[in-house]
């Protein structure tokens, strides 16, 4: 089993993740930024930009984190184009959202982009987080290849989808999107092209069922 | 030809005779083996039925799969060598026609009495492999090119456990000639017991399982079907081909498959002759090319089964099945086929 | 790998992928073969440019994205039932298996639990699209190797599962049935022995293709000893399911990571294989669909009775807050990271798909094979492009 949870006045606590992030804080000292536990979900730490890779080297040498789930990046900026599924900027493409503050997630940060990366260890069988802010002017990051071969295509992906440069990548170029595409699509100016192209009716009602009191009706 | 039955034709109505002859021979096993075993035999094997709605239980199928190709367009690709391109199939269909010359279907009922005749039907059965070679080279796409290259090793390749196989049969006939293969057969005895002749199966066990599995490559068919294996090269050779010219080819197969395994009951099961009527009387020649096509319906259920049931091997195995085992099995089979032809 | 060469691969195939069709560059060494996105070997819209040595693969670049929907971008706009009805059709074969983590991270923001019965009636059904993803996936790399018959017999007998799903769920492939707090429906009567009556007939299957298959020699000297992946290496690309199994690495999300399904309750047996090659995935998937019949038959004799949906609000929405579920899918590990800020929609779901991890190694794997080895290696790791460009 992977947590035990222990309760304690009300309190849930997670021994096992605990100790994971305690681990990852000694070892990386005053890189490591933040942590945080949700106890018998998850667990996150946040590093300095510049210990990125440090992060990553320690994860996989020292604390024996071999198995890499993904990278990505979070863009924290609020869509100006509204979060509801029925927003004004659906029908109306001049309306304009109020502006929102942005909210951070679990481990705070200071930049609009975050990113993500998720190491699990097969022999404590945790997962943890790593998150790191990516600063807004030049928007690039050192690359975790030299150390986790399998995030090549992770890292096209963010780089194509928010357009963040991974220096030290082989080949870093568009992996889904055609090579000369405008733009980087997960972004939240970005606007979902599909609602662009055709404008969302809102929420429909749904058709009542056809009436079945008069006309023929065998059943009831 | 048909003088016994004191009616002699004239040359131009034996020409044409024989010319229907060949026609029948190598269209009849073609659409045969089309409808019986590719349509149902394998529908029935892979537990589906196979084609229902043309025709009662979709015999009327193969007039349909004609009409198909025929009114489709005729397509070369741009960069194609356009002579080149249109010559291929009937190469390979003119080895099938020059086989079928040599092929006894009854005491008097074949082409041409050769005496070479087996040796003529192994050599003209590698024009194909110029074919083949002309349709992948001239298509201008790289998984012909690549289709073609491997059927040129391969059908060479296996070539040689073929003749070997023959070597055999042969030895123990005395003969080179077809028709006096059969009589061989027909006239022989087992241990001086001649009530079914003496089909060269029994001795020649590993010549017929040489000459079943060198057919099986000749035809490229699977396991040996990497020149045309579909889930990598698409088609193959075939791949630029559409409408009338993949029937030429498609046709070709089958036939070529019928003419192989025609061979192969002649060779080893007796070609036309059944056992109880004198090998000379003149029923033969209206019963003979029945029984023949029965044993060729027989030879060739078992290619079509081996087609169904296993996957390919890859073109360095292949080449090291031919090449490593097949052919020294075969020159073992002839050494011992000599030495127990003298000592019995 | 000479990086002038990578180079050069990286180009032809950048422009390869603005180029709207198939079109073949020459280079001075070597022939380049473009296994176009039509193709009968790759499953579904593909593209690998393999630069050839006659029949030697010198190095081979996948192409993908004619596939990309946009899945991430799109649950940004939805409510999180609507995000259910999205992502069923990530991994299109094993249907119910995709709903599962993300439903399940939702819950554990809601502090939720569904109740017994539901988290029983989720396990079957997963394990269900788990029996009908494999028993396709073992008629189809025998087809990709030349046999056609296998197939046919893996499509009908998996007819027998997807019937058995359609009947709780209405949907064969895109049952759309799992809900925040607990499942749709319950089950129709006379489901549990009909059930049992096909796990039976699907026992029998893999005996069959057991037989047929696995023990015919040519299928043996086409995969053993072919695509050799080392089990460091395939931990440092992020493979997993089957795959990393074969290569030796006991580890299985279901019985590491209980996630509250009910997996825990029933004893079953982690397979693996020490080879690493084709054979040992194909071998070990064959296990893995034997084991889920067993394991589906014992949660439906220990199925205990009970409602199907805890007491959720009609109107969903989740607190804010991040959490990460990944759970045993057929392909492989798939999870979800959801992050949520309050809203009925979710803030970013980042979906971490199996088979897109388990491609990333196709450039190293088929270094130095020949063209029937790749399509053997590509059958054999086993991809949805659905899957693999979201």
């Amino acid at each position: 089993m992977s947590s035990a949870d222990t309760e304690t006045e009300g309190v849930t606590t997670d021994a096992a993740r605990e100790a994971a992030v305690a681990e990852f804080a000694e070892a990386l000292g005053d890189v490591c930024l933040e942590t945080h536990v949700f106890p018998g979900v998850d667990c996150w730490i946040r590093v300095a930009t510049d210990g990125w890779l440090q992060a990553a080297q320690v994860a996989r040498h020292e604390l024996n984190y071999r198995y890499i789930d993904f990278v990505s990046v979070i863009d924290w900026m609020p869509s100006p184009y509204g979060r509801d599924m029925d927003t004004e900027q659906d029908r109306d493409p001049n309306a304009v959202a109020d502006v929102e503050a942005m909210q951070h997630g679990v481990t705070g940060g200071d930049t609009r982009m975050q990113a993500i990366g998720r190491v699990h260890s097969l022999i404590t069988n945790i997962g943890v987080n790593i998150k790191c802010d990516i600063p807004d002017d030049t928007l690039t990051l050192d690359s975790w290849i030299s150390v986790f071969g399998g995030v090549n295509w992770h890292e096209r992906e963010a780089y194509e989808m928010f357009g963040v440069a991974f220096t030290g990548h082989p080949g870093l170029r568009h992996l889904y999107l055609p090579g000369d595409f405008e733009g980087n699509p997960m972004r939240k100016d970005f606007p979902l092209l599909a609602r662009r192209v055709k404008p969302w009716p809102g929420i429909v009602d749904v058709e009542p069922m056809p009436d079945t009191g008069d006309d023929g009706g065998g059943e009831s | 030809m048909i003088s016994t039955f004191a009616y002699e034709l004239s040359y131009w109505q034996q020409t044409v005779l024989r010319v229907v002859g060949g026609l029948v021979a190598v269209l009849l096993p073609a659409g045969s083996f089309v409808y019986l075993y590719l349509f149902k035999m394998m529908s029935f094997m892979q537990s589906r039925l196979g084609p229902m709605e043309a025709g009662p239980y979709g015999s009327l199928q193969l007039l349909a799969e004609v009409g198909k190709f025929a009114q489709k367009e005729d397509l070369i690709p741009e960069r194609a060598d356009r002579m080149v391109f249109k010559l291929a199939p009937y190469v390979v269909l003119v080895s099938t026609f020059l086989m079928v010359i040599v092929l006894p279907a009854g005491p008097d009922m074949l082409m041409s009495n050769f005496d070479v005749g087996i040796y003529l039907a192994l050599a003209v059965s590698s024009i194909s492999v110029i074919g083949i070679l002309m349709a992948g080279w001239s298509s201008a796409n790289k998984y012909s090119l690549l289709g073609s290259l491997r059927a040129t090793g391969q059908l060479i390749a296996y070539e040689l456990p073929l003749v070997l196989a023959v070597v055999g049969v042969v030895i123990q006939a005395e003969t080179l000639n077809l028709q006096g293969i059969v009589f061989a057969q027909a006239e022989g005895d087992i241990f001086g017991w001649g009530g079914i002749g003496n089909p060269f199966i029994f001795t020649q066990f590993i010549g017929f399982a040489l000459f079943m599995v060198a057919i099986q490559a000749e035809l490229t068919q699977p396991p040996f079907d990497m020149p045309v294996a579909e889930s990598e090269l698409v088609t193959g050779y075939l791949t630029e081909y559409s409408g009338m010219r993949f029937l030429m080819f498609f046709i070709g197969e089958f036939a070529t498959a019928g003419v192989f395994s025609a061979m192969a009951a002649v060779l080893f099961l007796g070609g036309w002759y059944v056992p109880g009527i004198d090998p000379n009387s003149d029923w033969f020649n209206l019963l003979g090319p029945a029984v023949l096509f029965g044993k060729m319906m027989l030879v060739s259920f078992f290619i079509f089964w081996f087609r169904i049931s296993y996957p390919r091997l890859r073109e360095d195995q292949l080449q090291r099945l031919a090449w490593k085992v097949l052919i020294p099995i075969a020159l073992v089979n002839i050494v011992a086929t000599a030495v127990l032809k003298v000592v019995f | 790998m000479d990086p002038t060469q990578s180079q050069q691969l990286a180009y032809i195939a950048g422009q390869a992928a603005d180029a709207r069709v198939n079109v073949e560059l020459e280079t001075d060494e070597g022939m380049v073969l473009n296994l176009g996105p039509q193709h009968p070997a790759t499953h579904g819209t593909l593209r690998i440019v393999a630069k050839l040595d006659g029949e030697l693969v010198i190095k081979a670049e996948p192409i993908m994205g004619y596939m990309h929907r946009g899945y991430e971008k799109l649950t940004e706009v939805r409510t999180y039932p609507q995000v259910t009805a999205l992502i069923n059709r990530i991994d299109w074969l094993g249907n119910f298996a995709n709903e599962v983590p993300f439903i399940l991270a939702a819950e554990r923001l809601m502090d939720v639990e569904a109740p017994p019965r539901a988290q029983h009636i989720r396990t079957i059904l997963f394990e269900l699209s788990r029996i009908s993803n494999i028993a396709l996936f073992l008629g189809d790399m025998a087809v990709q190797l030349g046999a056609v018959t296998p197939v046919f017999l893996a499509f009908r007998d998996r007819e027998h599962v997807l019937n058995q799903i359609e009947a709780v769920t209405g949907g064969r492939f895109h049952p759309n049935f799992d809900r925040i707090g607990g499942i749709k429906d319950d089950l129709p009567a006379g489901w549990i022995e009909e059930t049992h009556a096909v796990m039976v007939k699907m026992r029998k299957f893999c005996d069959e293709i057991e037989d047929l298959v696995l023990g015919n020699e040519i299928f043996q000297a086409r995969t053993r000893g072919i695509g050799v992946i080392p089990a460091d290496v395939g931990l440092e690309y992020g493979l997993s399911g089957a795959n990393i199994r074969a290569s030796g690495v006991d580890w299985d999300l279901r019985r590491d990571n209980p996630v509250g399904l009910a997996w825990d309750k029933v004893d079953w047996k982690v397979w693996t294989h020490p080879d690493g090659d084709s054979f040992a995935r194909y071998w070990v998937r064959l296990q893995e669909t034997r084991e889920a019949t067993k394991i589906v038959d014992q949660l439906l004799d220990t199925m205990p009775a009970g409602p199907i949906m805890a007491k959720v609000p009609r109107i969903i929405k989740v607190p804010a807050g991040e959490a990460y579920i990944a759970t045993e899918n057929p392909l492989g590990e798939m999870g979800y990271y959801l992050v949520s800020q309050g809203e009925l929609t979710p803030f970013r779901v980042k979906i971490r798909s199996a088979s897109f991890s388990n491609m990333s190694i196709a450039p190293w794997v088929l270094q130095g094979t020949y063209v029937p080895d790749v399509v053997t290696i590509l059958a054999s790791l086993y991809f949805i492009l659905g899957d693999i460009d979201r």
